[in-house]
């Protein structure tokens, strides 16, 4: 099940917990993975940890240029990508009254455009091969809105909109498009919360904990197998139970 | 007939899987040929490649039958 041998997978923000967890799961899948991210000093770390068949290929999301060019690193480091994960991700909180168009705009561009310019670098090649998947990390705040996210919340929920209207366009070449929309998973971004706060948000989850980066990463190497072949425009929620949808 | 014309043919016919017959000067490739807009930008993928040239969004938008993209791929090179 779930052998990836012979895959290239491109990963972004490869240098955070979530996506370094994706790296790895899709890696021991036996594919060939692209690290992406801004810090190169942790993608170095997790190339040197997985050993062959892991690239470094630093990439700056919010220099449209860089984004442009990073799906070509990429082909020529792996010889092709047949799996994009858009995993990176900032944020810029503020109650929306206080927001300015700055915070609006470094999260849509990171988290939203980027992505976009990835897919549009990557279909090419998933057309000619008749074979690709790509997989966006959302967010459940994309689905349910969260207070002091305006911004992140459109970005996410932008990204499952976006990425159903491709699956559409690009299922009769074989290529799959679908969504991970973790809720509160354990990472440096959650460590930030007091514990008051972390209490008060696993009331609203029914597994009553948070979730690990290696069970968002299970979702992202299914929905990037073979076997997700019938699977396309879903969003597969990694929540805890926290929305049941 | 030129051997632009018939290398873009012999594409057109492997592509879309039409008879070689029905590949004409003004054969549409969507009216005509049963192609879809996805089938578009792959033949243009593969002109590109096949004659080594670029071909931009805006100039892939105007080669609407086998006679345009012959025309565009002979002014090209």
């Amino acid at each position: 099940m779930f052998d990836l041998t012979g895959k290239a997978a491109l990963v972004t923000g490869a240098s955070g917990g979530i996506g370094a967890a994706i790296a790895r799961a899709l890696h021991g899948a036996g594919a060939t993975i692209g690290l992406s991210g801004t810090r190169e000093a942790p993608l170095q770390a997790l190339a040197e940890e997985l050993g062959e068949r892991a690239h470094v290929l630093p990439c700056n999301l919010s220099d449209p240029a860089a984004v442009a060019a990073l799906p070509k690193q990429a082909v020529e480091a792996m010889g092709a990508v047949d799996i994009l994960v858009n995993n990176a991700g900032i944020t810029r909180d503020n109650i929306f009254m206080r927001m300015s168009d700055d915070e609006w705009n470094d999260v849509l561009e990171v988290n939203l455009n980027a992505a976009v310019r990835l897919c549009r670098g990557v279909t090419r090649g998933m057309m000619k091969a008749r074979w690709g998947r790509i997989v966006n990390v959302s967010s459940v705040v994309g689905v349910m809105g969260n207070p002091g996210q305006t911004n992140y919340a459109a970005a996410k929920a932008g990204m499952i909109g976006f990425g159903k209207s491709l699956a559409y366009e690009v299922a009769s070449r074989g290529i799959t498009v679908n969504a991970v929309a973790p809720g509160f998973i354990t990472s440096p971004m959650t460590d930030k919360l007091s514990e008051e706060q972390q209490g008060a948000i696993l009331t609203q989850v029914p597994l009553a904990r948070m979730g690990s980066a290696e069970e968002v990463a299970a979702a992202v190497l299914y929905l990037a197998s073979p076997e997700a072949g019938y699977v396309t425009g879903s969003v597969l929620h990694v929540n805890g139970g926290m929305a049941m949808l | 007939m030129s051997d632009v014309a018939d290398r873009v043919r012999k594409i057109v016919v492997e592509h879309l899987g039409v008879e070689e017959d029905k590949v004409t000067e003004n054969a549409s490739f969507i009216d005509d040929l049963g192609a879809d807009s996805l089938d578009t930008v792959e033949l243009v993928m593969a002109f590109e490649e096949e004659f080594g040239i670029e071909i931009p969004d805006d100039a892939a938008e105007t080669i609407q039958t086998f006679g345009d993209a012959v025309k565009f791929i002979e002014g090209a090179q």
